[in-house]
């Protein structure tokens, strides 16, 4: 009889529901809430982990990733966050917010919340657009981006620049660790996270507020099959937003 | 239990600094808050006495935040606070709707100053509709206090936590300018503090799913159904309410007397005063219905109350807002007069006496359907 040795090197991490994500197809935010899930599950903390939702697309990720959660208004994830983890220092308080919802209506709150250095970590979901209300838009849309509401392309005179979240975080003082990572292939992915484990590493060790900023494609909105929105994130979206990581305390 | 902080028998308080001890003693352990000036006494005295009870405060970059770190305060399972006036109060909307939503409890003193707009700092009544139909968006209420004094400030604010904790509702203590402001006795002997280790399990409370099933609070819900089902239950909450506690009201005067005054907060001191020591022409005739919850509306007892009088004089510090529910008691009853001011002072004893005098001598037009003044 012969022996086989199998070893699972890869499998559904437990905090990740059976549930069919609601997602389009070659959407960022299945890659994301995976490697979310599975930063919870290796770091140990799902158990004393307390979500913060959006209003967007990522709205429900509390039928997908089976921590607790708090859904908040739109923008204000890290307000909720503050009030939960003040109330709870033992527990991980993270927010998933994407850039209509962080970068443009919530910026009092994610400015404030990291100004204050609130031992949270954001999980920041950048595809440049708003998602969930058809394609307009959004704080990060790159100069010259068709959207549902700049039709003939962003420009800077009538829409301004796109906001660099990281980087305008990065001089103050309550931000701990800042990092960027576009979600096109393998690799990058597996670096995401690595650095969610580390945002969750600083939050616990009470340094300051830590945010992951995940460069994400939207085929649907940007009408484009989902390769060529991966091509679309390296080749005109990587340089407007650098990756790497943008701040670390630790360092 | 330690009890190092809780203030002496006797102490002279503004109304502001009051709450700040009602809540404590009501075991408010988080308190969250913008400053605004008529209530900056509040916030001002919290960043020390929370401290001293070891709680949390957090002086937020807006109301906006405030109103959604108490969101975040109030689903871990504390006691929380803030405190704000009128155009603070107006920006905390969207965070009330939300909570009422999603039965979060929270506790919001508005000390309600002048408006529309930037108004002025004065006392007003003008947020009386806002407090009692909602008032940020979609079909819900909130439990709204009415106090007078400073004693009755520290009583409700204290007691709003049980009823916030019990109907898992905000619960709103509506001031104004003048009760926050004014120095007066407060009484604590025999209040008892809220015993903050032992008080009932909130099991809805996230704290991490630690050896149970993991959950979530939402206040989306579109699935097919699935609001109105929400919402279903939500009303069917405010009916129990509504039973079990038909609003509070306090009393004065003869039984005979042939006006029946109606006023709540700063009115109200002044209408307590003109009944107990009325002017010439009034001796008698005068009786005041002071609510001191306004949602629940004590729509019953004022009913039972006005039948004993000729007419109800209702006197408000805004153009008319409490009176349509005076009128809805009455269900027409009793003639409704309205006297009031919209503006930058609280209604004189001589104007509401005025006002009296011209009603029993037939001089005075009820509170219309454009004109509730009668004198417009």
């Amino acid at each position: 009889m012969t022996q086989t040795t199998e070893k699972i090197i890869y499998r559904r991490p437990e905090v990740l529901q059976e549930r069919n994500f609601h997602f389009c197809p070659g959407c960022g935010h299945g890659i994301a809430h995976r490697i979310l899930a599975e930063a919870l599950e290796e770091s140990g903390m799902a158990e004393r982990a307390v979500g913060v939702s959006p209003v967007g697309c990522g709205v429900v990720t509390y039928f997908y990733i089976g921590i607790d959660w708090q859904e908040a208004p739109h923008g204000r994830a890290p307000a909720v966050a503050t009030g939960i983890k003040r109330s709870r220092p033992d527990l991980l308080v993270l927010t998933y917010q994407g850039d209509g919802d962080l970068a443009a209506i919530g910026t009092g709150e994610f400015v404030h919340c990291a100004n204050r250095g609130e031992n949270i970590t954001s999980i920041f979901i950048n595809n440049g657009l708003y998602a969930m209300t058809a394609g307009q838009m959004a704080p990060t849309t790159p100069i010259g981006r068709r959207t549902s509401t700049t039709p003939k392309g962003r420009t800077i005179a009538r829409d301004g620049y796109p906001l660099r979240v990281c980087e305008m975080l990065a001089p103050l003082d309550g931000t701990a660790y800042l990092e960027r990572i576009a979600l096109t292939d393998p690799k990058s992915v597996r670096q995401a996270k690595k650095g969610i484990l580390k945002a969750f590493q600083y939050q616990m060790e009470g340094r300051g507020y830590t945010l992951i900023e995940l460069l994400s494609p939207c085929p649907t909105h940007w009408r484009m099959k989902p390769v060529d929105a991966i091509k679309r994130i390296k080749e005109e979206v990587l340089p407007i937003f650098p990756t790497g990581v943008i701040k670390d305390v630790g360092k | 239990m330690n009890t190092d902080w809780l203030p002496p028998e006797k102490c002279l308080l503004t109304g502001n600094e009051a709450s700040v001890e009602g809540a404590l003693l009501g075991g408010c352990r988080f308190f969250v808050a913008y400053p605004i000036t008529p209530q900056n006494e509040v916030i001002g005295r919290m960043s020390w006495r929370m401290e001293e009870v070891g709680g949390v405060f957090i002086q937020a970059e807006s109301e906006v935040a405030s109103i959604n770190i108490m969101l975040g305060a109030s689903c871990a399972g504390v006691r929380v606070m803030t405190s704000s006036s009128s155009p603070g109060i107006s920006l905390m909307q969207e965070g009330i709707s939300y909570m009422a939503s999603m039965g979060m409890p929270c506790v919001i003193s508005n000390v309600q100053r002048g408006g529309p707009g930037l108004g002025d700092i004065g006392p007003s009544q003008g947020d009386y509709f806002q407090a009692t139909r909602g008032g940020g968006h979609g079909d819900y209420h909130c439990i709204v206090l009415s106090p007078y004094s400073g004693q009755e400030v520290m009583e409700l604010t204290k007691i709003a936590f049980d009823l916030a904790d019990q109907w898992r509702t905000p619960t709103i203590i509506l001031g104004d300018a003048q009760i926050g402001q004014m120095m007066e006795p407060v009484i604590f002997k025999g209040v008892q503090p809220v015993d903050v280790e032992n008080m009932p399990p909130k099991p809805w409370a996230l704290t991490g799913a630690k050896g149970r099933p993991f959950k979530f609070h939402r206040s989306y819900l579109g699935g097919k159904g699935e609001l109105e089902g929400h919402n279903e239950k939500l009303q069917a909450k405010y009916r129990d309410l509504l039973r079990s506690f038909p609003g509070w009201q306090e009393v004065t005067g003869p039984e005979d007397a042939d006006i029946l005054l109606v006023a709540y907060g700063s009115t109200a001191r002044v209408c307590k005063g003109l009944v107990e020591e009325p002017p010439e022409g009034l001796e008698g005739k005068l009786r005041l219905f002071r609510p001191k919850s306004v949602w629940p509306y004590p729509y019953a007892a004022l009913k039972e109350e006005a039948m004993k009088a000729k007419c109800v004089l209702t006197v408000e510090m805004c153009s008319g807002q409490m009176v349509q529910d005076v009128r809805l008691a009455l269900e027409g009853a009793r003639p409704v007069f309205f006297a009031g001011r919209v503006g930058q002072g609280v209604p004189t004893s001589d104007q509401i006496a005025r006002k009296a005098l011209d009603i029993l001598a037939g001089r005075a037009l009820p509170a219309g359907v454009i004109s509730f003044r009668g004198d417009e």
